[in-house]
């Protein structure tokens, strides 16, 4: 009996290419199993044969891997040019940052992949927790401005690269998220005035592009400020985009907890639970936990989201990348740049993804059977 | 210990329940029943504040119910109550569906939480769940769980929204033997419910509501012998006639 290609059971078993046979068994059963099948698996296997091949010659075998001026990869049929890297990864990961102080923020940025590692495993979720992120994180602000510790002090005008990256990405997320589920909740809220306040908030955010957030920040916010008050403009950056991810991830978590039968509700208020903990303890880790999913889908695009910094000049990877470019001996090697830059968002997007579905899967596994009885409904 | 005086509830045009009186004795138990759309869980979710009502006094353990969230609180404490649907938490193992409110609302030490639900499930003859999610029990187990769920707040009174009717035929007989049990030891309970032996084995009183109103309440003796309004006797010919 074959099973439908389109439904994922929970015990399909995947076929692992460890026994030949049984890779062979799957290859026929699979890929050869009529005339019109092995066609099209031909087909597939010549096109990518002829697509790869070319790639993997430009890619790999006339790769130039080393030229510090830059001429081998002018050469008449070489292929990639990998030296533009070796040349200019550090600008591109650091920015304007200086040059002997670039330990720094490639310290800092080794922190917050630690603390991301920290925060994936189930058994680190405890109160001190938020005591690593905070001690984290004040290591990362004093790495990065320096100025204590005998290390010069770098103003934030100077930061760039993949650091400042993951510094718009990790505090936009670690705001925004709690604020969109108090947003989600204002939403659903009995009171009107705060339900309108919700609406008004999502509903004109979510209609504006980021850009336009951006611009506003960083060029009508000043002038509506006092005399002699300024905001940094990495904070006015850093600001829109909490505010922009809220939105939506307010949708997202109203989303989850529409899912949440009504008879949830009324168990925990029938038990005399308050309002606070029936959300904390009841709703909420069921809502979220369904919303995971559609929940990862935005911080990736949050986190590519924050290249959209560099149409007010802050160097952003993406920025630096480019910027890499307008150097006249790498001019023209565009492709490579932004393979790299691709890259490296690549890595920390597949991982997010990769952690989403290994949280699911672990979260669902204890409970996975049975609904209990929710969709009956009340009589 | 629950008094209903002149209730009245609106659904829109709708008038769910009219004038509706009935006092609950402590230690009392009443069964309601009739068909369905007749308000029976209207008024049994009025009691502990799931549902509001527009006009008329209701008074659970000397609180008056209002709009003031300390009295729905307080009489919340008082009041357990069991779902058609169960309503188990699934995100929570048994024990942590039994302790929850024991220890954030009743501030008991988490300690002393779990051994006070252990007690529980040993009386609905499940102590060996603890661990497991609600998704890995039966129907008769989950709503074992429930009950034992609601008796962990000590509740003074139990409410019984329909308990069996989810349930396939042969676990209702588990569930209702808890609840007979319960009845024995005196809580004071107020169950809608259509199992008339039940009803006959443990009723105080039997109240029959049809249209929102109640109709007839009699011993089930009574009731069931001599029913007064044609209302009850159609009523009871299809519930008992097949």
């Amino acid at each position: 009996m074959g099973s439908d290609p389109f439904i994922a059971g929970p015990g399909q078993a995947r076929t692992k290419g460890s026994d030949p046979k049984v890779a062979l068994a799957w290859a026929r059963e699979h890929l050869f199993s009529s005339w019109g099948n092995t066609a099209v698996t031909l087909m597939i296997v010549y096109l990518l044969w002829k697509l790869m091949l070319p790639f993997l010659d430009w890619a790999l075998v006339k790769a130039v891997w080393w030229s510090p001026d830059g001429k081998a990869c002018r050469v008449e049929d070489s292929g990639a040019c990998w030296a533009l890297i070796a040349d200019k990864h550090r600008f591109m990961l650091f920015g304007t940052y200086p040059f002997d102080a670039q330990w720094r923020p490639a310290l800092a940025s080794l922190i917050f992949v630690a603390l991301y590692v920290v925060s994936a495993i189930r058994a680190c979720w405890r109160p001190w927790l938020a005591l690593v992120w905070l001690g984290g994180l004040a290591a990362i602000g004093v790495l990065m401005w320096g100025g204590v510790f005998g290390m010069v002090y770098v103003e934030n005008e100077r930061w760039g690269g993949l650091a400042l990256t993951l510094l718009l990405a990790t505090f936009g997320i670690a705001i925004a998220f709690p604020l969109s589920i108090l947003l989600a909740l204002a939403r659903r809220s009995t009171m009107p005035v705060i339900r309108w306040l919700a609406i008004g908030y999502i509903e004109l955010i979510r209609g504006v592009p980021l850009i336009s957030l951006l611009f506003m920040a960083s060029v009508m916010l000043p002038l509506f400020l006092p005399e002699g008050v300024t905001i940094d403009k990495l904070l006015r950056a850093q600001i829109a985009m909490i505010l922009f991810a809220a939105a939506y991830l307010a949708e997202v978590v109203r989303g989850g907890l529409q899912a949440i039968p009504r008879g949830q509700y009324e168990a925990a208020q029938a038990l005399g639970l308050s309002y606070w903990k029936m959300m904390g303890f009841i709703i909420l880790p069921q809502a979220l936990r369904i919303s995971i999913p559609p929940l990862v889908n935005t911080f990736i695009g949050f986190f590519k989201d924050t290249s959209l910094v560099l149409i007010i000049g802050l160097f952003d990877l993406l920025t630096t990348v480019k910027v890499s470019l307008t150097e006249p001996k790498w001019t023209g090697f565009g492709v490579e740049a932004y393979i790299f830059a691709s890259a490296v968002y690549f890595i920390f997007c597949f991982a997010m993804s990769r952690y989403s579905q290994a949280l699911e899967a672990s979260l669902g596994a204890a409970q996975s059977r049975g609904t209990n009885g929710a969709g009956k409904g009340v009589a | 210990m629950i008094e209903l005086s002149r209730v009245n509830k609106w659904y829109g045009d709708f008038h769910v329940l009219k004038d509706v009186d009935i006092k609950v004795g402590k230690g009392e138990k009443v069964v309601v029943c009739g068909p369905s759309g007749s308000g029976k869980s209207t008024m049994i979710r009025l009691i502990n504040r799931l549902e509001t009502h527009q006009s008329g006094r209701i008074v659970v353990d000397g609180i008056e119910l209002s709009d003031d969230l300390k009295s729905v609180d307080a009489i919340r404490r008082e009041v357990g109550m069991v779902f058609q649907s169960f309503n188990l938490f699934p995100h929570l193992t048994v024990m942590e569906n039994l302790t929850l409110a024991p220890i954030w609302v009743r501030k008991m030490p988490k300690r002393a939480a779990e051994e006070h639900a252990q007690h529980f499930l040993e009386r609905v003859k499940i102590p060996e769940q603890a661990d497991k999610y609600p998704g890995q029990l039966s129907g008769g187990q989950q709503q074992r769980v429930a009950i034992a769920r609601a008796l962990c707040m000590r509740p003074k009174v139990m409410l019984f929204d329909e308990p069996t009717s989810a349930l396939d035929p042969e676990m209702i007989k588990e569930v209702l033997d808890v609840m007979i049990e319960l009845a024995h030891e005196g809580m004071t309970m107020v169950c809608v419910t259509h199992e008339m032996g039940f009803a006959k084995t443990v009723a105080d009183r039997v109240v029959f509501m049809d249209q929102g109103e109640i109709v007839e309440a009699a011993a089930p003796h009574e009731f069931f012998e001599a029913p007064k309004t044609d209302r009850a006797k159609l009523f009871l010919s299809q519930i008992l006639g097949h």
